[in-house]
């Protein structure tokens, strides 16, 4: 039956010669290649559990009166979106279960794209040839925080209210064209009822195709250049080393999609998330204090918040401080990380094609950037909990803030530094040439002795190909 | 050329039906039966109403099980196997190179002969992209002067949050309450904060004295900085705090920005009370309340 099948296949598309190979196509085995994987099954639950939530959702800003089980908010006045929400949340069966399952696998899946980028930065896997999956792969994290933004804000409870409340006003803040885009996505002056029906189509079609495709890409491109290698005995630039496809790879990837989801179904199950219902439905004159976004989006909260004040005036025009903290700095976050191999490349001036990766410790000056960059990223983020942190300190929130401004100054480059010496001592601390166990290659020669022969490829002294002298 | 070499693992305690693999193998199905019986339950769970705590515990312990049994298969009952793969060099060959580049070039300058037509095509492909831009403009309306004013306007009565017009005598010394003008309760633009200091404690901007009637300042309520409205006021330091960033304003020198990332004050709406104590607006806002813009002075 089976080989029926195959052969009416082969008949048609000639899939045998792509099959043999693909079966037997080798794949490394290294914890941190599961990175990007968890990402991808994440986005495949989203997928699911999003169409589940979409069935009960209405994208609607008509004013309604609450009249569902929760007795808290009976008689409330609130948008038909927010009622869609509690009802799916009390009322469908098994669909509060979908809804914190699917809020937990977006909060895990910007996470593991993140862990991921950091595990191919520090081990130099955006290197030539795989430029092309590093520009991919970056906007693949700016597509999935613009969709959890998106669906945050789709309960329109009073936390994901104020935060459109403050996209609007970054939006509002951009020179000449500020006030026009603003009107035209909002439909008119903050609030707008329509807004949230715009939401919807950029969280459950335009993003998600774009995704998609992306996803596409970036997976095509990984199989079509190959796994790199984690640098070891016998690994050399030119072989890649590994679990064939079928099975062994296939049964480990599919037993980690399940794992993952059954984490998030348990996330999902016993840990809430995002109770929408004791926030309220959105108010503009009001808002909740302390307030906090989901994780990713901490960072942009944070510099709001450290940032001094800062307006501009030029030429009798303001430039709100919030332009330049809201839409220039994460604008220049981002363009660093996308332009990152381009940047390197222009340090070293390294050209070679490389598929032996890097150990953190074998570039010092790359890992003192990532962790001083990692570090501003944190604290950022922590920044972006001031208020929580201020409560639960029992200190007044300045402190906070005024101490996080100087640690936001101060942590970065030191931990940068201290990154770079670690790696260099870690190195030996001295030069490749003058260190005692060093790689080296040797030759038999036809009378029987040893002779030393130079390694053949820039890695090889960082690394590992072959046997350590003594 | 196949490209694939296989290279049994050098640890070699695999071979197939040893002894151990009985033992892995009850495990792998062990785990199979919790996973199959936790699905039953799931929805055994569901049909008789659906708990969501137990459908998350039990969809995790049925796709738990079914992922580790089905990676322990992998990793015990298979016969491992490493298989090195040779690596493609990433440019083309040469020749290919050249073929191509030859075969874009022939197809390129079949086109770029015909210059009048070729640029006739550029013309028309641009045309289209920016009459394709049009509908854009159908997403909303202009923003005008829509920003520069609010609903209140001289003579409109302040009234709270339940439509009550507010007068003096409401208002103890202290007090905050955020009100509209008569008629458009609610409305995110026009909120205000009003609140009732010592007369003689104002240090207001000169001529502005006259706009808190026996103490009483109303401010927008609508943040400068991000526009989030900012709801704490701390009466015994007589600053206004919004819970968003944190920005924090001195009621009594008018709302001026003290600690935070606002720059602007927040506007100050001009009052007035008549003889029956109701509050009145003389007049709109003289500056654009909430965040700033390009366009704004």
């Amino acid at each position: 039956m089976i080989r029926r099948l195959v052969l009416w296949l082969d008949d048609r598309l000639g899939a045998a010669s792509f099959a043999r190979r693909a079966l037997r196509k080798a794949f490394p085995d290294h914890w941190a290649f599961m990175l990007g994987e968890i990402a991808l099954y994440c986005f495949v639950l989203l997928v699911l559990t999003g169409t589940f939530l979409t069935l009960f959702y209405t994208a609607s800003g008509q004013d309604v009166t609450y009249s569902g089980p929760y007795a808290p908010l009976a008689g409330v006045r609130m948008s038909a979106a927010y009622a869609s929400v509690l009802r799916l949340s009390f009322e469908v069966r098994a669909g509060l279960v979908m809804r914190q399952i699917h809020h937990w696998a977006a909060l895990v899946f910007v996470a593991a794209i993140v862990v991921h980028l950091l595990r191919i930065f520090f081990t130099g896997a955006f290197r030539r040839p795989r430029e092309i999956n590093w520009f991919v792969g970056t906007g693949l994290l700016i597509l999935g925080m613009l969709e959890g933004f998106t669906g945050y804000s789709l309960p329109d409870d009073l936390l994901s209210g104020t935060g459109i409340r403050i996209a609007y006003s970054v939006v509002l803040s951009i020179p000449l064209v500020g006030t026009w885009l603003a009107f035209l996505f909002f439909g008119g002056e903050f609030p707008t009822p329509i807004v949230i029906g715009r939401l919807l189509v950029l969280h459950i079609m335009l993003l998600p195709g774009l995704l998609f495709a992306a996803v596409g890409v970036h997976l095509a491109i990984v199989w079509h250049q190959k796994h790199t290698l984690f640098p070891g005995p016998g690994r050399t630039e030119r072989m890649v080393v590994g679990s064939p496809l079928w099975p062994h790879y296939a049964m480990k990837s599919v037993g980690l999609a399940l794992v993952v989801v059954a984490i998030l179904a348990l996330l999902g199950g016993l840990f809430q998330v995002n109770p929408v219902w004791l926030y309220g439905p959105y108010n503009p004159t009001t808002a909740s204090a302390p307030a906090q976004p989901d994780w990713y989006i901490g960072w942009l909260e944070g510099i709001l918040r450290l940032a001094p004040r800062g307006d501009i005036q030029l030429f009798g025009h303001l430039i709100p401080g919030i332009f330049i903290v809201g839409v220039l700095f994460p604008g220049a976050f981002f363009a660093g990380i996308l332009l990152w191999p381009l940047i390197e490349h222009r340090i070293t001036g390294d050209d070679a094609p490389h598929h032996l990766l890097n150990r953190v410790r074998d570039v010092p000056w790359r890992s003192g950037v990532g962790v001083g960059v990692l570090a501003f990223a944190v604290i950022l983020t922590v920044a972006g909990s001031n208020d929580v942190l201020a409560r639960f300190f029992g200190v007044p929130v300045e402190w906070i803030t005024v101490g996080l401004r100087v640690a936001l100054l101060v942590v970065p480059p030191v931990a940068g530094y201290l990154t770079y010496g670690i790696c260099r001592d870690l190195n030996g601390g001295a030069p490749e040439s003058a260190r005692v166990g060093r790689w080296v290659r040797l030759r038999r020669s036809a009378t029987g002795g040893f002779e030393e022969v130079e390694p053949d490829g820039p890695d090889r002294g960082a690394g590992t190909a072959e046997r350590r002298g003594h | 050329m196949d490209g694939v070499r296989r290279q049994p693992r050098a640890t070699g305690n695999a071979s197939p039906g040893r002894p151990a693999a009985n033992g892995h193998g009850r495990l792998v199905g062990t785990a199979f039966i919790l996973s199959i019986l936790a699905s039953l339950a799931l929805t055994a769970v569901y049909a008789v109403g659906g708990q969501p705590q137990l459908e998350g515990a039990l969809l995790a312990v049925s796709l738990g099980t079914l992922g580790a049994g089905i990676i322990l298969w992998a990793r015990d009952l298979l016969i491992p196997e490493e298989i090195s793969e040779e690596r493609e060099p990433e440019p083309s060959p040469p020749g290919m190179r050249a073929a191509a580049e030859t075969a874009l070039q022939m197809g390129g300058r079949q086109l770029t002969r015909r210059t009048a037509l070729s640029r006739l095509l550029i013309g028309a492909l641009g045309a289209l992209g920016l009459a394709a831009l049009f509908p854009i403009r159908s997403l909303g309306p202009g923003p005008g002067r829509s920003l520069f004013h609010t609903q209140w306007s001289a003579g409109a009565r302040v009234v709270d949050n339940e439509g009550h017009p507010v007068s003096v005598r409401d208002l103890e010394v202290g007090s905050v309450v955020t009100v509209f003008p008569e008629g458009f309760v609610g409305s995110p633009v026009s909120q205000v904060l009003l609140i009732r200091v010592e007369p003689g404690s104002l240090q207001l901007r000169p001529g502005r004295l006259a706009w808190a009637p026996d103490g009483v300042v109303a401010f927008s309520k609508i943040c400068t900085h991000a526009g989030c409205p900012v709801g704490l006021y701390d009466a015994s330091t007589h600053q206004l705090l919004c819970p968003c960033h944190q920005s924090t304003f001195d009621v009594l020198s008018g709302a001026t920005p003290v600690f935070g990332p606002a720059s602007r004050p927040l506007p100050q709406l001009p009052l007035e009370a008549r003889a029956d104590g109701v509050l009145r607006a003389r007049a709109d806002f003289q500056e654009p309340v909430g965040p700033g813009f390009w366009d704004r002075p």
